[in-house]
């Protein structure tokens, strides 16, 4: 870690950590003591018509953006070898851009009509704000960075992959960030930033996506009566 | 068999006035908060009329409630698979739009306002944003709105009556209505439990009662679609939704739910019924003429060795069994069949039955003079000034046969009391109706009984719900008595 700043140093090499264990902490601590903020906290019932517009485009293309990066970094040399055709890769390419422009698009529908509607307004709270400015900021980062910076899905396998291979491995090497446009850098502290933030706003209801719906029983019955239901009923009751 | 035990509720609606201080005691104990401003887990129809939300009956619109495709239930909203693509966007939510915009007044200004020429006024201020609005609907905003081509002609129970049939229900001279207080049916087959990705909404197993645990609640909102009453509510400040609770923590401690112990008219019933649970899922898959009967058969008679020997099996409390036995709601609904579930057709197995509504008085109009009620009961009933079709529509899945049944019984016992107090009919006359009504002199005592003489002992048979034995080992009852309820450890707010 020799020859960087210690600005890059906190940023690229500390910061995660301390993002990561937020995250982490925070999320438990709040699921288990204050299971009732846990709410994806819709505004749907309060405006229905734009809602649809933002909401679909930008969860269908953060999904998808999520996805395509985790695949990155999972199977960094599966993406290179689908890259190795040029067609292959021009095809994954516009495709990640299209959904970062759907996302970007979806995002900006959702913040305009919070702003323009006056009882979306009032159930808007600082976190709210402060998780939008954050998000558009990403999105345009990596948009920006999928124009200018071409065939991003190529050198995200061969330089931000093993960057956070070795924040993973608890021994991060920040040899190759150096070079890095700051566009890249920014998308990459914000990130973290997101991930430290994440906690304490309505991004939890990610952490409660209901799957086990898909094969629980049609019908939930509870009993009262029974000790182990009436034992569970008493601690969540009382934290 | 598998026997299990249900809080179940019976409404008179020929006694119901309309008063709305049902309304008013549930909204008073449990929806006074911000985000639950605009709810109303008991309210107060007129009928014919849209209701509130506007036209929920109509699922065209809503899409609530369950089908019956190809042998198997599935929910009309939203279901297993389905949910993946719409948990962003319910397709099928009904808007604040729906309902009404809650708003309270500027009543500062009637002290605060500058002396001027004229009378200061309070202007309605919106609760959700503070801003001064016009007033656009409320949740009885067709009170009383009988025969109103905006509000009572759009009623979706008028689908298919004969325009002579219409005419009946609009005429001017003639012009009907009657009220239909609404909570929720804590259904056996509830749709929003099954719709709840979260697994948030439950069944009781003790009592049938159908909750939002509140802590595992995460709006995803598929619950308000689901239900084909609506009656799941979105409260649009928590993000959580909330429904009636038949005031449990009221049921726990021997009294009667707020909106029964407030009624005026003293139309309410409440008492214990056990049930086949097995049979649920078969039942609910019969064809809509069938499944008044079908639920019928689902209730089991309390008095049975062997019903009673299986509720014993399935550990239901020796009191919980003598309740049954004492039920008013098993004598309406299953004794004397004039109890009806409303729109059983969406399937979800309601547990809340109305007595359909004989008023006003039948008679009929000619040459300008009213002429008193007949003895021809056959023809009066077809008669009614409320059409049967239409009772029909709400309250028998379409088909007229056992509205007519129930209205038949309720005159011949009418006219039988009359024979016995006033005797300006004959008692030879009143016999012949109850037999046609296939009523005997025992029962039609009966029903006079429990309709006219009901003390608060015979119209709500509690049972004692246990719930101290079910939590002593953790907690003092005692302090469970004061302390249960709602919103009363984690603060009702938005967000961390």
């Amino acid at each position: 870690m020799t020859g960087q700043s210690a600005l890059n140093i906190f940023l690229f090499a500390i910061f995660p950590y301390l993002a990561f264990f937020v995250f982490v902490f925070v999320s438990i601590q709040r699921y288990l003591s204050r299971p009732f903020t846990y709410s994806s906290l819709s505004s749907q019932f309060l405006e229905n018509r734009r809602q649809f517009w933002g909401i679909i485009p930008f969860h269908y293309g953060i999904i998808f953006l999520f996805f395509g990066h985790l695949a990155a970094f999972v199977v960094p040399s599966h993406v290179l070898a689908w890259n190795g055709v040029a067609w292959r890769l021009y095809v994954l390419e516009i495709t990640a851009l299209i959904f970062g422009l759907l996302t970007l698009i979806g995002l900006m529908q959702l913040i305009f009509r919070r702003l323009g509607d006056h009882k979306l307004l009032r159930v808007t709270t600082p976190a709210d704000w402060v998780l939008y400015a954050l998000l558009l900021i990403q999105i345009i980062a990596g948009v920006y960075i999928a124009v200018f910076y071409r065939w991003g899905s190529s050198w995200f396998s061969s330089v931000i992959t093993p960057y956070l291979w070795s924040i993973f491995k608890l021994n991060p090497d920040l040899s190759y960030l150096s070079g890095l446009p700051f566009m890249v850098k920014l998308h990459i502290v914000n990130a973290f930033l997101i991930l430290a933030v994440f906690p304490f706003g309505r991004l939890v209801h990610l952490l409660v996506v209901p799957n086990p719906y898909l094969w629980r029983r049609t019908q939930v019955v509870r009993w009262y009566r029974n000790p182990r239901s009436a034992l569970k009923a008493f601690i969540s009751d009382n934290g | 068999m598998n026997v299990r035990s249900q809080i179940s509720m019976v409404f008179h609606l020929d006694k119901c006035i309309g008063c709305h201080t049902c309304s008013i005691a549930c909204k008073n104990i449990w929806t006074d908060r911000k985000g639950t401003d605009y709810m109303w887990w008991n309210n107060v129809e007129t009928k014919p009329g849209t209701g509130y939300p506007t036209s929920w009956e109509d699922q065209k619109k809503y899409s609530g409630g369950w089908e019956n495709k190809k042998g198997k239930l599935r929910l009309n909203a939203t279901g297993k698979a389905r949910i993946v693509p719409n948990i962003f966007h319910n397709p099928h939510l009904p808007t604040m739009d729906d309902y009404y915009e809650p708003w309270t007044y500027d009543y500062q200004n009637l002290f605060n306002a500058p002396e001027g020429d004229d009378q200061p006024t309070a202007k309605p201020i919106s609760m959700v944003t503070g801003d001064y609005i016009d007033i656009e609907a409320g949740p009885n905003w067709d009170d009383d709105l009988g025969g109103s081509p905006v509000y009572a002609e759009n009623d979706p129970n008028l689908e298919g009556l004969t325009p002579d049939q219409k005419q009946q229900l609009f005429a001017v001279e003639r012009l009907v209505l009657f009220y239909l207080p609404r909570i929720c049916n804590h259904c056996l087959n509830p749709a929003c439990v099954a719709s709840c990705p979260s697994g948030a909404l439950y069944k009781r197993g003790e009592d049938g009662i159908v909750l939002v645990d509140q802590k595992r609640c995460r709006g995803w909102r598929t619950c308000i679609s689901a239900c084909p009453y609506k009656k799941v509510y979105y409260n649009w400040f928590t993000g959580k939704s909330e429904k009636c609770i038949l005031c449990f923590p009221r049921l726990e401690t021997g009294q009667a739910p707020a909106c029964f112990h407030s009624c005026v008219g003293r139309i309410r019933y409440l008492g214990v019924i056990l049930y086949d649970a097995e049979r649920i899922d078969e039942m609910a898959k019969l064809p809509p003429e069938m499944l008044i009967d079908g639920q019928r058969e689902m209730i089991l008679d309390p008095h049975d060795p062997e019903v009673i020997a299986q509720a014993r099996k399935n550990n239901i409390h020796e009191s919980v069994i003598e309740s049954a036995q004492k039920s008013p709601v098993y004598k309406f609904v299953k004794d004397w069949k004039l109890a009806l579930p409303p729109h059983i057709e969406f399937r979800t197995m309601p547990m809340l039955f109305y007595v359909p509504p004989m008023a006003p008085v039948m008679s009929a109009r000619e040459n300008g003079v009213v002429n008193a009620v007949s003895g021809d009961l056959f023809h009066d009933i077809e008669q009614a000034r409320v059409p049967l079709k239409y009772l029909a529509n709400l309250l028998g899945a379409g088909k007229t046969e056992k509205v007519a049944y129930a209205l038949r019984k309720q005159k011949a016992v009418r006219w039988y009391r009359r024979a016995v107090t006033v005797g300006d009919v004959s008692m030879e006359a009143a016999e012949r109706m109850l037999r046609e009504a296939d009523c005997s002199i025992a029962e039609a005592e009966a029903i006079y009984a429990l309709t006219s003489l009901c003390s608060f002992e015979d119209r709500f048979v509690i049972p004692p719900m246990h719930r101290e034995e079910a939590i002593e080992a953790f907690r003092d009852p005692m302090e469970q008595k004061q302390a249960a309820g709602f919103g009363f450890i984690d603060k009702p707010r938005r967000g961390l």
